[in-house]
């Protein structure tokens, strides 16, 4: 059957991992359910509302040390000398560390040696922030007092910040050999754009040609955080005969290791890595900064220590998104339809090599059916923080630019906003805008739920305006490994390696008792260390539910198989006369019939008289992700006085394939869209003219409060997928992909003022409102 | 030069010694080992570290671990009564009231002061009530949605 594309994971550093389509084989096996779709209290709840629950600062080794990061205080400058001597002096002090300590072991794996220079400048600071030394001490006064005797001595170069001003031909270089690739001759002179991508399909120009009325408009956003409340944290343990343990709140444990391993020279095998409760990641925990330097603070005390970023810290030198600049163009005939859409997308990447224009390019136009469609994207160097994934990564800058422009188009052809829409919609096999052919999607049918909405219909006050907008996320699978363990009363233990961000565990076990016949409660998730499972891949990519609950699934049909040999020997009958049903095993057959069914509580009370005790294993590189498409509906009141804006409705439809757990499922969609509104109101990294950061805190850098936000309604539509034996969707990123644009065009609908920079601040949309009275 | 502090934590009394310049936070992660309370951004901006001292609710990061001499601290710790859940713990489970759950105490503690002295606050006081939590998961509906309920259930 045709299907969507799987994509090889989109967020960790290698880029060049788009893989082509993949047909699937459907392996939608159930769509009748008596635990999936309920909403039973999560298993690690209890201790989170008591206090219990441990994140990655509330763990302690016995002998920890306090470790601190030196960072600069340059956007851009060459380090010619460090001098920790005094510091190595200072009493209590254990360890100073600083690039030297880190040697290079990544063997020429250039996305790798990005993170080691990240991790710890290399004879250059790149940005406000970057790491250039470490300390271990026995307490944090000491650790601070030995920061301020280390003498670093800078040589400032030219930087630069702005995405606009990286790209001119003049712009000061912020990697002197980085030649643009993707660019046919490759280029012999060095500047900021670290790659050309392009995607599409038709003939662009041709399409423009049949065009009744185009839109062309250019756009940008600021810089933005993930801004999870918890600031990484973490705890390191090397010991002389070259093992080491890693605590840390990461929203891939297993990544890490292999990353931290890598780095520091270590067999994998010999670190072992524990996730702990994380408070908040969307992205933002995808990437190590201090875990490396925390591991060589270790090995060089022989003491335990323990790294927490400051919230400064996790502004200046974590992995904010990018700031973008867009310029799109649209074309349509009278009668709604598109004949042509081309966009081009400049995305920051900070200091190093990334993928975010490419991602942009990829999701800019993927809710549509276009005969004719470009995107070029330009990754863009920059001295800012190494930029990471943040929720659905690049398509919310993408989504703004294209959603504003469509509206702009349906109001020039005097077409409602969601019917023209509805009309250029994609559906089961459009050929997307970056190659692959759908299968069953979603975006006609939240648009059409959009359409009937009431709040469509309801009556809009003074100075409000409401818009809507569309979004799409590609989805991940991934690598996955999964047990399930059977105890010797029946209870089910589930252990899964991906993190639990917020309330996997509760639906990945919803999705194990349907398939074993159990009640909810007889089956236990937990997430597992590093050394209890193979390899698994972050919690992103939307993939923790969809794919640890596949191999769940699949873990338990293989502990079926086990369970139904069981019963077969206790009832000393062949196992092709067992089958499993509502958690039994069961007698078939004329002769075997009047035997009465054996629970696997019965079962598993046995299993030291059968052969020993009961598993079920999976590991699966978990394909077919389901791609996922939402339509926003915002109100937006702005005070002309003042340009402040306040959302006073605001409602998320979404496809979610099947939603396993609904609450958790409205949780997701609240949450992208509340961050969404956050982004299109008022966050923004600003720099000041010396390349510094100005607001690396939460009283300037402000996202949104309790007071900002009205409720936020929720509508999950289901259009299963057949990737997935229940037909699950990730359901955790769209949700931020059309808050932008919904905003932006409530702005617009209610002032005929287009906004065309995010954040729309209030001195912004002052500004926008002050330049539309006077023209 | 370590200062010796008496003070009374969820109804018990505790006595700890604690540097000058320590904050209140610092104190009862580090020394007391009550790490409920979260540290967000150690300036009052994020409200992770709430606490009530006598009654009103205080960011522990702002508050020195000496000003605790004689005052009356609950934490996220003491909420619960043995093995029952306060009605707030028992709605924001219910509700679906935290996704990663790191400012949950911290809401807690200030839902609970809010509740004390408003026990039946309209939606608007609810979210000007919690304007000082920072949660970055929900978009804050479920949590509002868990405090009123768990507010009717007090009131009885």
């Amino acid at each position: 059957m045709a299907s969507e594309s799987t994509m090889a994971h989109p967020f960790e550093d290698a880029p060049n991992h788009v893989t082509p389509t993949v047909i699937h084989d459907p392996i939608l096996s159930k769509t009748d359910f008596r635990s999936v779709g309920t909403r039973p209290l999560r298993p690690d709840g209890l201790d989170k509302v008591t206090g219990r629950a441990r994140y990655g600062a509330d763990f302690n080794m016995p002998g920890q040390l306090v470790g601190l990061v030196l960072r600069s205080p340059h956007a851009h400058a060459k380090i010619k000398k460090i001098d920790t001597s005094k510091a190595e002096k200072l009493p209590g002090v254990k360890a100073v560390v600083t690039a030297a300590d880190l040697p290079d072991h990544t063997g020429g794996d250039q996305s790798m040696y990005d993170i080691l220079e990240n991790c710890m400048a290399r004879g250059v600071a790149k940005y406000d922030g970057h790491a250039v030394a470490a300390v271990a001490a026995v307490d944090a006064p000491t650790a601070r007092k030995a920061l301020k005797l280390i003498k670093v001595d800078y040589e400032v170069l030219p930087h630069v910040t702005d995405v606009d001003e990286a790209v001119k031909p003049n712009a000061p270089l912020v990697n002197p050999r980085m030649l643009t690739e993707g660019v046919e001759p490759k280029p012999k002179k060095a500047s900021n754009i670290a790659k050309r991508t392009e995607f599409g399909h038709g003939d662009v120009d041709a399409g423009f040609k049949e065009a009744d009325v185009i839109v062309t408009r250019s756009f940008r956003t600021e810089q933005t955080h993930q801004g999870y409340i918890e600031p990484h944290a973490c705890v390191a343990s090397v010991s002389p005969d070259g093992t080491g343990e890693l605590w840390v709140c990461t929203q891939g444990h297993f990544v890490y290791r292999n990353h931290c391993a890598m780095l520091l020279g270590m067999d994998v095998s010999k670190l072992r890595v524990t996730s702990s409760e994380i408070g908040g990641g969307f992205g933002g925990k995808t990437h190590v900064w201090a875990e490396p330097v925390a591991l060589a603070l270790s090995r060089k005390a022989n003491r335990p220590v323990k790294v927490t970023m400051t919230r400064e810290e996790v502004f200046r030198a974590s992995g904010p998104t990018s700031a973008s600049s867009i310029d799109v163009k649209i074309g349509a005939r009278k009668d709604g339809a598109i004949v042509a859409a081309d966009a081009t997308l400049r995305f920051t990447c900070g200091p190093y090599y990334g993928m975010w224009a490419e991602l942009g390019s990829m999701t800019a136009f993927a809710c549509y059916d276009l005969k004719n469609v470009r995107t070029v994207g330009y990754e863009v160097l920059v001295n800012r923080p190494k930029t990471a994934a943040y929720r659905a990564p690049s398509a919310p800058m993408a989504a703004f630019a294209v959603e504003s422009v469509m509206d702009e188009l349906a109001h020039k052809i005097g077409m409602n906003a969601v019917d023209f829409r509805i009309k250029n919609a994609a559906k089961q096999g459009t050929r997307a805008s970056y190659g692959p052919v759908y299968g069953p999607i979603g975006i006609g049918a939240t648009l059409e739920a959009a359409k009937k909405h009431p709040h469509m219909k309801a009556p809009l006050g003074k100075n409000q305006g409401r818009g809507m907008a569309c979004g799409f996320w590609f989805n991940f699978g991934g690598q996955t490994c999964t047990d399930i363990n059977v105890g010797p009363d029946g209870s089910v233990t589930l252990t899964v390696g991906t993190v639990d961000v917020g309330g996997s565990r509760a639906s990945i076990a919803l999705c194990v008792a349907e398939e074993l016949g159990v009640p909810y409660e007889q089956v236990k998730c937990i997430v597992a260390d590093t050394g209890t499972l193979g390899h698994n891949d972050m919690t992103d990519g939307s993939r923790g539910t969809f794919s640890s609950s596949m191999a769940g699934i699949f873990a338990a049909r293989n502990a079926i198989t086990v369970l139904r040999e069981r019963a077969a020997r206790m009832w000393e009958i062949p196992v092709e006369h067992v089958t499993w049903e509502d958690g039994h095993a069961k007698a078939v057959g004329e002769k075997y019939g009047n035997l009465a069914p054996l629970s696997l509580k019965e079962i598993a009370a046995a299993a030291g008289n059968t052969g020993g005790p009961i598993a079920g294993h999976s590991e699966i590189v978990a394909d077919g992700a389901g791609v996922s498409f939402a339509t926003h509906i915002a109100d937006v009141e702005v005070d002309p006085e003042t340009g402040r804006s306040k959302i006073v409705r605001y409602t998320v439809i979404q496809d979610a394939g099947k939603a396993v757990h609904p609450a958790y499922v409205e949780g997701q969609y609240q949450g992208g869209a509340a961050q969404g509104i956050g982004w299109a109101l008022n966050e923004e990294y600003i720099y000041g003219k010396d390349g510094r950061l100005q607001n690396p805190g939460f009283l300037d850098y402000r996202i949104p409060v309790c007071s900002d936000l009205p409720m936020i309604d929720t509508q999950i539509l289901e259009i299963p997928n057949p990737n997935h034996p229940y037909g699950v969707r990730g359901v955790g990123e769209t949700s931020i992909v059309p808050p932008l644009a919904a905003i932006a065009n409530a702005m617009s609908n209610a002032f005929g003022v287009r906004m065309t920079h995010v954040p729309m601040s209030p001195p912004r949309v002052l500004k926008a409102l002050e330049a539309a009275k006077k023209a | 030069m370590a200062v010796l502090v008496s003070t009374a934590i969820n109804g018990d009394t505790v006595e700890f010694a604690c540097d000058p310049h320590e904050s209140l936070l610092d104190v009862l992660r580090n020394r007391l080992g009550l790490s409920g309370a979260k540290e967000g951004c150690g300036t009052g901006d994020c409200g992770a570290c709430s606490v009530q001292v006598d009654g009103r609710v205080v960011c522990a990061c702002l508050m020195l671990g000496v000003e605790a001499e004689g005052r009356d601290i609950e934490t996220v710790e003491g909420m619960s009564h043995g093995t029952e859940l306060h009605p707030l713990q028992s709605k924001f489970l219910e509700h679906a009231a935290l996704q990663c759950g790191v400012c949950t105490p911290g809401f807690l503690m200030a839902a609970k002061a809010l509740l004390e002295h408003n026990p039946d606050p309209t939606e608007e006081e609810i979210r000007f009530g919690l304007a000082g939590n920072l949660c970055r998961c929900t978009g804050y509906d479920k949590i509002v949605r868990a405090v009123q309920d768990a507010a009717k259930v007090m009131r009885g």
